[in-house]
């Protein structure tokens, strides 16, 4: 029944109005089975929206989706039985500890997973018998993974799943989502941390005032692969940026102590800068040669609707 | 391994409810508000106001209290408990989150009403044996059945009360202070405290028009010592009946498994 690279997640041309506000204009996406795809955005650009229209909480205004060959607006008890979800805020259940937690969930389910096996993947046996209202946040973050894990789906959505964590607690969660993976199932993450979707996504789309404005993989986003590289150096005293070589000065970008240049041909040019500093008996030790990173690609994409 | 959901909605529902009930039983305010307070005011209330004869049946006071209480514990783990509950569920995800998995929704309304109505019952029965090895109460044996039977129906009116009016309630904070608000008045007017024969007919006629005094007046007439029967007073099961109905339509139109911030 499982077809590899078969879309588990299809969307075409997705609207969502509230009144007059468009909060999701007509979005394309495709996830295909195995793969941990992050959906990117900032705050109120439409993630959540466009999940839980996917999870089947919210009505679509417009446009086609199916989620595992369903949609999920008339999802069943067999469509639940393949989805889980981990929403963005959900508190524990009250006076239940983390085992009682999963298992009243796992009697929900037709084939659940094993309830130790899973409180194992989640890194949660210390606690066990602990009430769930009393785990940290990293802990009921980890419950809830567990917890959408606990019917055994194909497709897990994961809402923001380290919002608030501390560096710590944010690598034990990828490490478990990472999990993930090797157990076969396909992972839909929102997230507005570049840091974790280059982490953990094997593809990534941004979406910003309610449109995808990129799409790729963490190398390829944005065009970030074939992006200008900058090339920056401090010049002793007594030189300055018009000393370069004409071709030098063509690149240059910004002078404040620091100059920086802005190439295509990175290679090609720091050669030519080499060139020039070791004739004049110059050296530059602070020169740093760099592609921009996801983030400024990220933020490049998003200013516009920020 | 065969789970609940494997083995047909009756068994989830008492899965359901053997949950719902493991953290009721937890939660100590809970407790104390449906389990204790009301044997808590049956011995207050015969201390304060002696056990003299009251009310038209001229019974001991500890004969009127009990069925009197009885109905405010079923409205206690019914309708005030559940609305607290569903209320801070709700905001806080709990219920999104369930609907998230392949649970029907009505085996959830069923496990948790459920939980209520074998809490409500408890405390009935916790009532008659204070009231019967303190104060003397009988029960007769024949209104049994009818006192259970009025209690049950009782129970699931106040819940699906609950349900209905945890729709206007926009968070947990809320919840106690409205139903209290709903409540308290209620109780005063129909009989659960005081001997409502006592009261002013326009007051009776209010409270009528109210579940409460149908709960507390079948109960009551059930321990009345001079009736003979079944117990089941009629009438009031169908006033009942009919608030049910009401709260089932509210439920119908208004109830929402989502925080109140995030609909649409």
């Amino acid at each position: 029944m499982q077809v590899p690279d078969e879309p588990v997640v299809e969307v075409q041309g997705l609207k969502k109005r509230y009144g007059s506000l468009e909060a999701v204009a007509g979005i394309d996406l495709e996830v295909r089975r195995g793969e941990i795809f992050a959906f990117l955005g900032p705050n109120g650009a439409g993630k959540t929206t466009t999940v839980e229209i996917l999870e089947g909480f919210r009505r679509r205004s417009e446009g086609e989706v199916t989620v595992l060959g369903v949609d999920p607006s008339r999802g069943d008890t067999e469509w639940r039985n393949r989805v889980g979800a981990v929403l963005q805020e959900s508190n524990p259940e009250p006076g239940l500890t983390v085992r009682e937690c999963l298992e009243l969930y796992a009697g929900y389910y037709e084939r659940p997973r094993g309830i130790d096996e899973t409180i194992a993947l989640t890194g949660l046996e210390e606690k066990a018998d602990t009430l769930a209202p009393q785990l940290s946040g990293g802990q009921r973050r980890r419950l809830d993974v567990a917890l959408a894990l606990i019917g055994d789906p194909e497709l897990i959505f994961l809402d923001e799943p380290t919002t608030g964590f501390d560096p710590s607690a944010r690598r034990t969660a990828w490490h478990v989502i990472d999990g993930l993976r090797a157990l076969g199932k396909t992972v839909f993450l929102t997230t507005h941390y570049m840091d974790e979707a280059e982490q953990l996504a094997d593809r990534i789309a941004v979406i910003a005032g309610g449109r995808i404005v990129a799409e790729g993989t963490p190398g390829t986003l944005g065009g970030r692969n074939s992006m200008a590289a900058t090339i920056r150096f401090t010049l002793p005293d007594g030189t300055g940026a018009r000393d370069l070589p004409p071709e030098l000065r063509a690149l240059l970008a910004g002078e404040n102590g620091l100059v920086t240049l802005t190439t295509e041909t990175p290679l090609v040019h720091v050669r030519a800068l080499a060139d020039w500093a070791l004739g004049r008996g110059i050296d530059l030790p602070d020169l740093d040669v760099r592609r921009p990173t996801l983030e400024e690609v990220y933020l490049e994409l998003t200013r516009e609707s920020a | 391994m065969t789970t609940a959901a494997s083995r047909g909605p009756a068994a989830l529902v008492l899965h359901q409810a053997r949950y719902d009930l493991r953290a009721f039983l937890r939660n100590k305010q809970a407790r104390f508000f449906t389990l204790i307070l009301p044997l808590l005011f049956l011995i207050i209330f015969v201390g304060v106001f002696g056990n003299h004869r009251v009310g038209p049946a001229r019974v001991h006071a500890s004969t009127y209290y009990v069925p009197g209480l009885s109905a405010m514990a079923v409205i206690a783990a019914s309708f005030v408990n559940l609305v607290i509950s569903i209320t801070a569920q709700r905001e806080s995800g709990v219920l999104k989150r369930r609907r998230s998995t392949p649970v029907p929704a009505w085996v959830l309304i069923a496990g948790r009403s459920l939980t209520a109505i074998g809490v409500s019952l408890t405390t009935m029965v916790l009532l008659l044996l204070v009231g019967r090895f303190a104060y003397g109460v009988r029960l007769r044996t024949e209104a049994l059945p009818g006192v259970a039977f009025t209690a049950v129906v009782g129970s699931i009116t106040f819940c699906v009360l609950g349900y209905a009016l945890s729709t206007a309630i926009r968070n947990e904070d809320a919840a106690q202070p409205m139903t209290q608000a709903i409540m308290l008045p209620l109780y005063f007017i129909s009989g659960v405290f005081v001997v409502n024969t006592a009261l002013p007919a326009w007051l009776r006629h209010v409270a009528q028009v109210f579940p409460v005094e149908h709960l507390a007046d079948g109960l009551h007439r059930a321990y009345d010592p001079t009736v003979h029967g079944a117990g089941i007073v009629w009438s009031d099961i169908g006033v009942l009946a009919l608030w049910a109905a009401i709260g089932i339509v509210v439920s119908l139109r208004q109830f929402s498994w989502v925080p109140a911030a995030s609909r649409g």
